[in-house]
């Protein structure tokens, strides 16, 4: 299984991504440069956290822009799967893969802890794996983390399923909880949280290894190698 | 051109001895440019003359040093081929005089020190000192500073990615006007991939890549050597401005041009900018070098040479390469979106030439700039001191209550709202974070870990800099050693007053005496720092305020914490009760908090028996039987069992037997003692034994409750969470009301 990996400028957990893939699910991984135009043969594309392009803008708002996004946009609409953490997930709501909005903490802190996330479906080739109402242990590390849409936005994304994470103490004020959703295909998929750091009994929990696990799984049963 | 007059040299902050060295060693009078150049290079900031001559005095080699003192960062061999680098360095002036942007660049400037070497950086601490935040007159100032320093911090650190894992924040009204900012930053990199700040080989080109030049920061480093008047407020533009993203883009390019093989030399421009980088690169090697400032990326128009040698815009590095290779540098730099141009060449005339459009504006010996810096054996007294020597009478009327103020107060209270805003995760390395009695990073190319704490205690070092220094360096190696780590190096900050005074320079001229023979002691060689002088403001020095950041090795695997995990464990005090009397106690947290007071002589230390405690901890961790271990320190017994019962609510019912006054008993901050909870005493008295340390039962874990006797004399009992939230709230509620 090739997982693509993302590098924007200012991407920082890209690093965390690549060596989860590799040393701790021993999947291969490739860098995707921001300026390359093309995913080349990944089987799925995770866009990583950091700040991309320095996110003096608005989080995401230059890296929409940039050529891998519009390669991007082709893979997800042929149905590749794509996961985005953190700057990742918020690149995904700029670029319009997604819908909301992510704004500043309700705390105006950026802020760094230890979260539960309730999974809240398993209708998702990113939670597959999991079971539905199981509790996660993941670590939030961001500054622009509130999730927002309007009421219709989050009536629709609840009414179809989409709503994949909530916080069970929400730490940066996201309309109901939101931690994580889904696009309607429901083959891409953003969080906020860090799943990347929790997949090893060193970093204190291995519950992010769901998703990841899920993910290959999935493209297991689609025959990638 | 400004003629130079004895006013202009003055606001150059030289001497009249100075400028007549000055005059000798150039054979004429100085230009302009040239009168800039060598000012910021003599400052005390850059050329250390006031403590020169005692940090010979400090012990700098081991079989593990790879790189001492005199480089951008100390190296030290962990094994398996690889290596790490680290420094300590303060930006306290700057974060006055603008807090967000003074200790963001604090960040980014040791961040540079680290990557300039071949290092990716894979931790950064803070070791913190603000003014009093209960202040009448100072409070709301120092929280405003508070604010702006936590979130410079975490600016800077989070978006570069780099993990800040740990520090000490201290509160203490002689910093009111003066708060300390020293940051520590360590990387790892391959044993044979070290890169120096060297400009080797004549005709090489000097390339300047990053950010470019803008008239920011100019005399950073000679305000950094002057004292605050009311005046000081003015020099904010002398402040940097930082960028992150800018550095972050930086590091990836400087690793991946590295890995070329062209670059021969590379140096960071910190303080003094292109003007220290130049003539110490030069100055290392034996060459000279020579630039034309036409070719150097300016942000700002019409800027002079004196402006541009002297500008500290951030995020900006120097290099040579190998002749005929620069178009792999180059390369590499487009592809990051970076600017790179050859400034330069390498030559062999030992002197650094700067040309503004062909014209020479100023051409000086390296060695003149870098070497030949006024050195001063500035005269010294007794350290300063005010307290007295004897305590207050005084007895406590309820011990359970002093405790309830103690662990809310703002030294001991949970620093959770400070490092939560701190990305200490990123690079998904950290095995024991903030809160910890050290932090531990895993090296994944390894199978080792590194263990690093920060330390320095004012308070000790005002009442006897030479012991309260030795403590310093005794608790880092403790806190260390309960995560089980070896101690190996050291990386000193030397936070001082005015050292024209020689009651200060015996301060300074004492705690480097004392840091150095405890590093030799504990065999932690110091491999690099920063020295921070002047740190006065209206004739107000600070406590004497050395920092030491040690860091250690250990194999990786699950750390233990200091929180009790499960009831009914054997509580264990390793190093036993300790000793204290009135005079010993007049430097604690409870005679800071409680009586208001300060008074007396340090905590005694005996550091044949500390090094044994160390030992012994070591080998307990190691050998699988603590289940918790937490060292004693600020606060006493008292504290480090409520700070052991907080992270998993277990508390503890302890049981001594000790003809130690309560209060003493309690809250004593002697030395060599360690808090363990263990499902094997006999084990953990076995190993101590061996070591000649003492191991004493006084108790075990229970639920949610923490009561203590003294034979049979009820101390203290108190419910485990409502003491844990006052710890959880108190600094927030002293910020924001």
């Amino acid at each position: 299984m090739k997982f693509g990996v993302v590098v924007f400028p200012g991407s920082n957990r890209d690093h965390d991504i690549e060596d989860t893939v590799t040393r701790v699910l021993g999947e291969s991984a490739q860098t995707l440069w921001h300026g390359d135009s093309s995913v080349g043969n990944v089987d799925a594309v995770v866009l990583p956290g950091g700040f991309s392009y320095g996110d003096y803008l608005r989080c995401g708002a230059i890296a929409k822009f940039s050529p891998i996004m519009q390669a991007i946009r082709a893979f997800a609409a042929d149905g590749g799967l794509v996961l985005g953490i953190c700057n990742g997930f918020q690149i995904l709501v700029e670029s319009g893969l997604l819908p909301g909005a992510l704004v500043r903490n309700r705390s105006l802190k950026f802020v760094c802890r230890h979260v539960d996330l309730r999974i809240q479906t398993v209708n998702s080739p990113f939670t597959a794996s999991g079971t539905k109402g199981q509790m996660l242990r993941v670590p939030v590390a961001h500054g622009e983390g509130c999730y927002y849409a309007d009421e219709r936005t989050l009536d629709e994304l609840e009414a179809e399923d989409r709503v994949v994470f909530r916080y069970v103490q929400n730490p940066n004020g996201s309309l109901r909880d939101i931690a994580g959703i889904l696009n309607k295909e429901r083959n891409v998929m953003g969080l906020m949280p860090h799943p990347e750091d929790a997949c090893e009994p060193l970093m204190g929990s291995t519950d992010g290894l769901v998703i990841f696990r899920s993910m290959v799984a999935e493209l297991a049963a689609a025959g990638a190698k | 051109m400004a003629a130079i007059t004895p006013d202009l040299i003055a606001s150059h902050q030289l001497t009249a001895d100075e400028y007549d060295k000055i005059v000798s060693l150039l054979g004429r009078e100085p230009s302009y440019t040239e009168l800039g150049i060598f000012s910021v290079m003599w400052s005390e900031h850059c050329s250390y003359k006031s403590s020169r001559v005692h940090l010979k005095k400090l012990p700098t080699r081991g079989k593990l040093v790879v790189q001492g003192p005199g480089e951008n960062a100390g190296i030290i061999d962990i094994g398996e081929g690889w290596a790490i680098a680290f420094k300590i360095e303060s930006h306290n002036h700057p974060s006055f005089i603008e807090p967000f942007q003074g200790a963001a660049t604090g960040v980014g400037g040791i961040l540079r020190d680290i990557f300039t070497m071949g290092a990716r950086p894979i931790a950064v601490m803070d070791a913190l000192r603000f003014g009093r935040l209960d202040d009448p007159a100072a409070g709301p100032r120092n929280r405003r500073i508070v604010e702006g320093v936590v979130s410079g911090i975490a600016h800077y650190g989070n978006c570069f990615g780099v993990p800040t894992v740990g520090g000490e924040t201290v509160f203490e009204s002689c910093y009111n006007g003066n708060p300390l900012v020293n940051v520590f930053a360590l990387g790892v990199f391959r044993k044979d991939q070290i890169f120096y700040g060297k400009a080797k080989g004549a005709g090489n080109p000097v390339i300047y890549v990053g950010a470019k030049t803008g008239r920011d920061g100019i005399h950073g480093a000679s305000m950094a050597s002057a004292e605050f008047t009311e005046e000081s407020k003015q020099k904010r533009p002398n402040v940097q401005v930082g960028d992150p993203f800018l550095e972050k883009l930086l590091l990836e390019a400087c690793l991946e041009a590295m890995q070329t093989g062209a670059i021969v030399g590379i140096q960071d421009m910190g303080a003094a900018g292109l003007t220290c980088s130049t003539c110490e690169m030069g100055s290392r090697a034996g060459t000279g070098i020579e630039i034309d400032l036409m070719h150097v990326p300016q942000r700002e128009t019409g800027m002079t040479p004196y402006e541009i040698m002297l500008s500290e815009s951030q995020e900006r590095m120097l290099l040579v390469a190998e002749k005929g290779r620069e178009h792999e540098i180059f390369v590499v730099f487009k592809k990051w979106g970076l600017d790179a141009a050859e400034i330069g060449v390498v030559t062999d005339t030992g002197k650094l030439v700067v040309k503004d459009h062909g014209k020479v504006v100023a051409e000086i010996d390296n060695r003149a700039l870098a070497d030949e810096a006024p050195v001063y054996h500035r005269p010294f007294t007794e350290p300063l001191r005010t307290a007295p020597l004897e305590g207050p009478a005084f007895e406590s009327h309820d011990l359970a209550a002093d405790l309830d103020a103690v662990i809310a107060s703002a030294d001991i209270c949970s620093k959770r709202w400070i490092w939560e805003q701190y990305d200490y995760l990123v690079r998904s390395n950290t095995l024991a974070g903030p809160g910890a009695d050290a932090a531990i990073v895993r090296i994944k190319e390894t199978g080792t870990s590194i263990a690093m704490s920060l330390d320095g205690n004012g308070r000790y070092c005002y009442l006897s800099p030479r012991e309260g220094a030795k403590l310093i360096v005794a608790e880092c190696c403790r806190n260390l050693s309960t995560v089980g780590a070896l101690p190996v190096a050291t990386t000193n900050n030397l936070n001082f007053g005015n050292p024209e005074r020689p009651e200060i320079m015996a301060q300074l001229v004492d705690a480097i005496e004392g840091m150095g023979e405890a590093c030799s002691f504990f065999d932690v060689p110091i491999t690099g720092g920063n020295v921070s002088l002047y740190n006065e403001t209206l004739g107000e020095p600070i406590f004497p305020s050395p920092v030491v950041g040690i860091v250690g090795l250990l194999k990786t695997a699950m750390p233990v914490g200091i929180g009790f995990k499960a009831e009914g464990r054997a509580l264990v005090l390793l190093g036993g009760i300790g000793d204290s009397d009135l005079t010993r106690f007049g430097g604690t947290q409870y005679a800071k908090v409680v009586l208001d007071a300060l008074w007396g002589l340090p905590p005694a230390l005996d550091l044949p028996y500390e090094k044994s405690v160390h030992a012994a901890i070591r080998e307990i961790v190691a050998g699988g039987h603590a289940e918790s271990a937490h060292d004693l320190a600020d606060g006493g017994l008292a504290v480090a069992l409520a700070e052991a019962a907080f992270p998993h609510g277990v508390g503890a019912r302890v049981e001594l037997d000790s003809a130690l006054r309560p209060e003493f008993l309690l809250f004593h901050e002697g030395p060599s003692r360690i808090l363990i909870s263990t499902t094997s005493p006999e084990d953990v008295r076995r190993l101590a034994a061996a070591h000649g340390v003492e191991a004493l039962v006084i108790g075990s874990t229970v639920a949610s409750k923490l009561e203590v006797r003294n034979r049979g004399q009820l101390l203290i009992d108190r419910d485990v969470n409502t003491l844990k939230q006052r710890w959880e709230t108190a600094l927030e509620g002293m910020l924001h009301g």
